[in-house]
């Protein structure tokens, strides 16, 4: 196996999307790290009754 | 899936852009709102009995019975509309919308607004102005005393005026006021002064006693929300083309009644899914705060569900010294509306956000996936009846509107 690339990452400056949770990538900003925070949420709030429903809809 | 829910939306959203709203005459309620009767008042949102009003729609009801001659009293009103003679039914269901109480009675003038496109009608009445108004509850003297002088005089000199310069393109209208810094709900100063240079040349016209014409003017000059009245039935008009289209979620009407918040889906007939109204974070006139305060109440929401109002709101960045937070919220708050929307408005365009299309056509499906509420600007009345406007703020619906009407949407068109 190529060990290779994943190695590479390692040695690279880390460029990082946070999805969810705002503290983990508060947390890395705290360290000077480069961070974008994707503004996500799960469907319907991840309320379950509307999930059911939105997938009836093919969703 | 029973139907293709993209045509269907496709559909809905085409007969919505290709609206072109006009403003071809003025009437009386009486004359020229279907179905209206002697004894029916409408009013705003979905239907509410006299029991379940709240404290401003309570007050307009009384001031609209006082206006019309039927009672010489609070007292006397309040008898009478709780004796069963009176009828009462939203605005909505007569192809009207009124502004916070949205009562209307008989012998009121109303705006008659025609889609050219589609050859249906929108009505509504003149605007009074703010503070101590019918439709913010109060009922006074000075209330009865103006209202009645809008319809003596302010009323048949604008017909007039209106009959002399011939119909006017509302849809040019709007833009050019959303251009101009107004977002058609809660400002519309620079709509007013567009509305006063079509009609001010024909005014000069008539031959009519300079100190009417004087005073008529005057209104209009001290009334910045005096377009809000144009702006509610051009919408209202133009969305009641894309209800009923089978197969569609498109939000066709939101309303409030003081008492509980509506919404109505294209796919689902005319079925109204509510909850209760909600409580506006404003700004408030000074002498009162949120303890005085009526909740959410008013069809001008019709403005954000075609797509304007507080759906506009990046290209109003004054609103917020009447409504609240900051220039940099107003940008958000649109930019966060194409997230629930299927286009963007070929007409209505931002200059701030390079003259981007207003984010229009609500999609309940999208609404519900995303869980961001419509966002809504809206006027403050006082809890009890008399009083009038007390602030501006920012409301947002209840949740579980949208949830029930998804829930009747999937059940009626999935297999």
């Amino acid at each position: 196996m190529d060990t290779r690339k994943i190695t590479a990452l390692f040695t690279q400056d880390l460029r990082i999307i946070n999805m969810g949770l705002v503290a983990f990538a508060d947390n890395l900003k705290g360290q000077d790290v480069e961070v974008v925070q994707m503004e996500w949420r799960p469907p319907a709030g991840g309320n379950e009754r509307l999930i059911a429903l939105l997938e009836r809809l093919g969703r | 899936m029973r139907v293709n829910i993209e045509e269907a939306n496709n559909r809905a959203v085409s007969i919505i852009l290709q609206a072109k709203p006009a403003l071809t005459g003025i009437s009386t309620a009486g004359e020229a709102v279907p179905g209206m009767r002697k004894n029916l008042i409408l009013h705003s949102g979905p239907p509410v009995a006299w029991e379940n009003m709240c404290g401003p729609m309570r007050g307009a009801v009384i001031g609209g019975l006082i206006y019309e001659g039927e009672a010489a009293s609070q007292a006397e009103a309040e008898d009478l509309a709780g004796s069963g003679d009176i009828e009462f039914e939203p605005c909505h269901h007569h192809g009207t919308v009124g502004p916070m109480a949205g009562v209307v009675t008989w012998s009121m003038p109303v705006w008659i607004i025609e889609n050219k496109r589609f050859k249906n009608r929108a009505y509504s009445t003149l605007n009074e102005g703010l503070g101590k108004v019918l439709r913010y509850g109060a009922f006074s003297e000075e209330v009865i005393s103006r209202l009645k002088w809008m319809a003596e005089e302010l009323a048949p000199i604008l017909k007039k005026a209106l009959d002399r310069h011939g119909e006017l393109d509302m849809k040019s209208l709007i833009s050019q006021a959303l251009q101009m810094g107004d977002e058609g709900h809660n400002r519309n100063r620079a709509g007013t002064s567009l509305f006063i240079r079509e009609i001010a040349p024909h005014l000069a016209g008539l031959n009519e006693d300079r100190q009417k014409l004087r005073r008529v003017l005057e209104f209009l000059h001290s009334n910045d929300h005096f377009f809000l009245n144009l702006t509610m039935p051009s919408c209202k008009c133009t969305m009641d083309p894309a209800a009923n289209i089978e197969g569609s979620s498109v939000i066709v009407a939101m309303a409030r009644n003081g008492t509980e918040f509506g919404i109505r889906v294209s796919g689902l007939g005319d079925r109204w899914f509510t909850g209760p109204a909600g409580v506006v974070d404003g700004l408030y006139l000074p002498g009162f705060n949120g303890d005085d305060a009526s909740p959410d109440i008013g069809d001008s929401v019709i403005t954000e569900t075609a797509g304007i109002g507080g759906f506009a709101m990046a290209g109003a960045p004054a609103i917020v010294k009447f409504v609240g937070g900051s220039a940099g919220d107003a940008v958000s708050f649109t930019q966060q509306m194409y997230e629930i929307t299927l286009t963007e408005n070929d007409s209505y365009q931002i200059p701030a956000l390079d003259f981007r299309g207003t984010p229009t056509a609500i999609d309940l499906i999208k609404v519900v996936e995303t869980s961001i509420l419509p966002v809504i600007n809206t006027g403050i009345a006082h809890r009890e009846p008399g009083v009038g406007m007390i602030g501006a703020g920012l409301v947002k619906p209840p949740e579980n509107c949208f949830h029930d009407a998804l829930e009747a949407f999937v059940n009626r068109y999935s297999e």
